[in-house]
């Protein structure tokens, strides 16, 4: 919106005096204060965000599919009665028949099942990044951003290391080591290790900002310890666009642990895993394409859908992004 | 600007001592004997294990192999492979082949992402943007190795508008279609940062008092607007860099590009953990390097980066 039409001035009307003070023309009644206040609520980012997102049609096509995933992966059983693992290798790369609507993979497993019960590890190593991250990226970020000096520099230094080997990159090399410890924690653990420092990035910046508000000097005044400031007054007010970056730190990891799994170095072929079966169907691409468009689409929707949902938050909380749009 | 670059490069080098010796680290700290993951399921001979350990230097202390290793970084000893040819002589090998390959790429992102993002910048709220918008999120949304699949499969398979297979020498016109491939990962970045960047600058008081000079649409767009608005696209090179290097692995795996990226697809599959990770080495440092080189353009091209700190 445009910021040049002059902004309705608050409170009442005044004059200027020759003396450069200004004199309220009239007292203010105590009636007309109370009339605005009773208006309505005061305004909370929060509640105009929510707001602002029930509104988008993006809001509500994400929140379906992020359910979706999630019923998935938490009962799969209500989706199919048909074991992925219960495969006959003479359906191998067979068509849909009745009660097998995707047809079958290489190994002669149910594509359909294997999708569905494949929810649960994507979700779930999305989920253990997320928190990874999330708490690294805070801790990091928070300490650096707020007590600047020397603690900064080593931390955003830290940080700079992490953030020069492309994630996967460093991935690739965890896993490769650890060969024979692979499972979901630890595919987990070898993404977030090295994808916090971009939280802990976006929250310093953000701290910096913060921690000069007069707020802040106004606590520390009132004799709260420095530590307390942070917690209390700083963090609540700077963590919004560590909301955002999270909702798509999850999206990553997904797409990571999936690489990962393509590449080889993700879950072993026993996991239940949309990148393990789109591997094994890539042999067969040029006769059976299915099973490898199938899981694709699964794992695309879902990231999908995170990210969208990504969006929409960071759109709500940005008064700039939602006035633009 | 003479003080700015020395300050950025002094600031390299720890961050590169941190690098290798946490690439380093994570390697020979692991649990997994890398020596002996060497020999995949037969059990070497004692000699042969203890002359690699030697040759790796891995019955030294912890910080003389660091250094071991960050020697062989700078004097080109990388290791050998498993076909027992150096890795530095795979290295030069191949560079030159995911360098092509990674410049078409660019260019094709850049000039398509610019494109896009100029038009739905200008056009804010239109059919086009909102259609770039759904575009984009979808490409973000596509993991690299479905896109490089499913790409193959139609464009090369079905509709036959290109080999599903790079030929030997890597020919400029095998390598298009795993360039664009290569090229949709960061296409809605540069679409995005650019759209963004164009309606911001066509609210400056530069762009209106242009118009109001009496220039026309075809003087100001290219000249006002878009030389302006293009520092963001530019600059994002540098992170997306990263990306860049691991959607490469994955299309040149799916190609049959024989570049960098393929070399460390097939060490990975193959479970190669040492070629692996002399690989992973060059492209972190090339990765450090390229932000240098960005970070010391984003100065030159603004100059109230530089007096910053």
């Amino acid at each position: 919106m445009s910021d040049n039409t002059p902004s309705a001035s608050a409170g009442a009307p005044s004059r200027s005096t020759g003396t450069g003070h200004f004199v309220a023309e009239e007292e203010a009644e105590l009636g007309a204060v109370d009339s605005i206040r009773a208006q309505g609520k005061p305004s909370n980012l929060w509640r105009d965000a929510w707001r602002d997102m029930r509104t988008r049609p993006m809001f509500y096509i994400s929140a379906v599919l992020i359910l979706l995933v999630v019923v998935a992966a938490l009962l799969p059983g209500l989706f199919t009665h048909e074991s992925p693992t219960a495969c006959v290798l003479s359906l191998s790369n067979q068509g849909p028949s009745a009660g097998h609507p995707l047809g079958f993979t290489r190994q002669g497993c149910d594509v359909f099942s294997r999708i569905v019960h494949g929810a649960s590890t994507s979700l779930s190593v999305g989920l253990i990044v997320l928190l990874l991250t999330t708490v690294l990226g805070i801790v990091f970020g928070a300490i650096a951003g707020f007590y600047g000096g020397w603690v900064d520099s080593v931390l955003s230094r830290a940080g700079d290391i992490f953030f020069s080997i492309p994630y996967i990159l460093a991935a690739v090399v965890i896993m490769s080591v650890l060969s024979a410890h692979r499972n979901v924690f630890v595919i987990a653990l070898a993404i977030g290790l090295f994808s916090w420092p971009s939280t802990a990035r976006i929250l310093r910046a953000q701290i910096l900002r913060v921690k000069e508000s007069d707020f802040v000097t106004a606590s520390t005044a009132m004799g709260i310890s420095r530590f307390g400031v942070l917690l209390r007054h700083v963090l609540p007010n700077s963590i919004t666009p560590v909301i955002v970056s999270t909702t798509i730190s999850l999206a990553a990891a997904i797409t990571a642990e999936a690489t990962l799994s393509y590449l080889g170095v993700g879950l072993p072929p026993t996991f239940m895993s949309w990148g393990n079966d789109i591997s094994a169907a890539q042999v067969n691409v040029r006769t059976a394409p299915m099973p490898l468009i199938y899981p694709s689409i699964a794992l695309s929707v879902t990231v999908l859908a995170f990210i969208m949902m990504g969006e929409v938050i960071r759109e709500a909380l940005d008064p700039r992004a939602r006035a633009s749009r | 600007m003479t003080g700015y670059i020395l300050r950025r490069i002094l600031q390299v080098i720890p961050v590169f001592i941190g690098t290798t010796l946490l690439i380093y680290f994570m390697v020979f700290v692991l649990p997994g004997d890398p020596v002996l993951a060497l020999f995949g399921d037969k059990t070497p001979n004692p000699a042969q294990l203890a002359r690699l350990r030697e040759q790796y230097a891995l019955d030294q202390p912890f910080i003389v192999q660091y250094l071991h290793y960050l020697g062989g970084i700078f004097t080109g000893n990388l290791g050998t492979s498993f076909s027992g040819q150096p890795v530095s002589r795979i290295l030069l090998q191949t560079f030159p082949v995911t360098l092509r390959l990674a410049l078409l790429a660019i260019i094709i992102e850049m000039v398509a992402g610019i494109l896009v993002g100029l038009v739905s910048g200008l056009r804010k709220g239109g059919v086009f943007d909102a259609s770039a918008l759904v575009v984009s999120l979808i490409l973000i949304s596509l993991p690299i190795f479905v896109i490089a699949l499913t790409s193959q499969f139609v464009f090369g398979v079905q509709l036959g508008w290109a080999r599903t297979t790079v030929g030997p020498g890597a020919p400029i016109q095998d390598l298009i279609l795993p360039a664009f491939v290569l090229a949709s990962i960061n296409f809605a970045v540069v679409v995005r940062l650019t759209r963004s960047s164009v309606i911001e600058t066509s609210g400056e008081d530069y762009v209106r008092t242009a118009y109001a000079k009496g220039l026309g649409r075809r003087r100001v767009i290219p000249v006002h607007i878009l030389r302006n608005s293009l520092i963001p696209a530019v600059t994002s090179l540098g992170a997306d860099f990263g990306i860049l290097i691991v959607g490469a692995t994955v299309t040149e795996g799916v190609f049959n590009v024989p570049g960098v990226g393929r070399t460390l697809y097939q060490a990975i599959i193959k479970g190669e953990s040492t070629t692996v990770v002399s690989f992973v080495t060059v492209m972190t440092l090339v990765y450090l390097v390229v932000n240098l080189l960005v970070d010391l353009l984003y100065a030159a091209l603004d100059p109230r980066i530089r007096y910053v700190r």
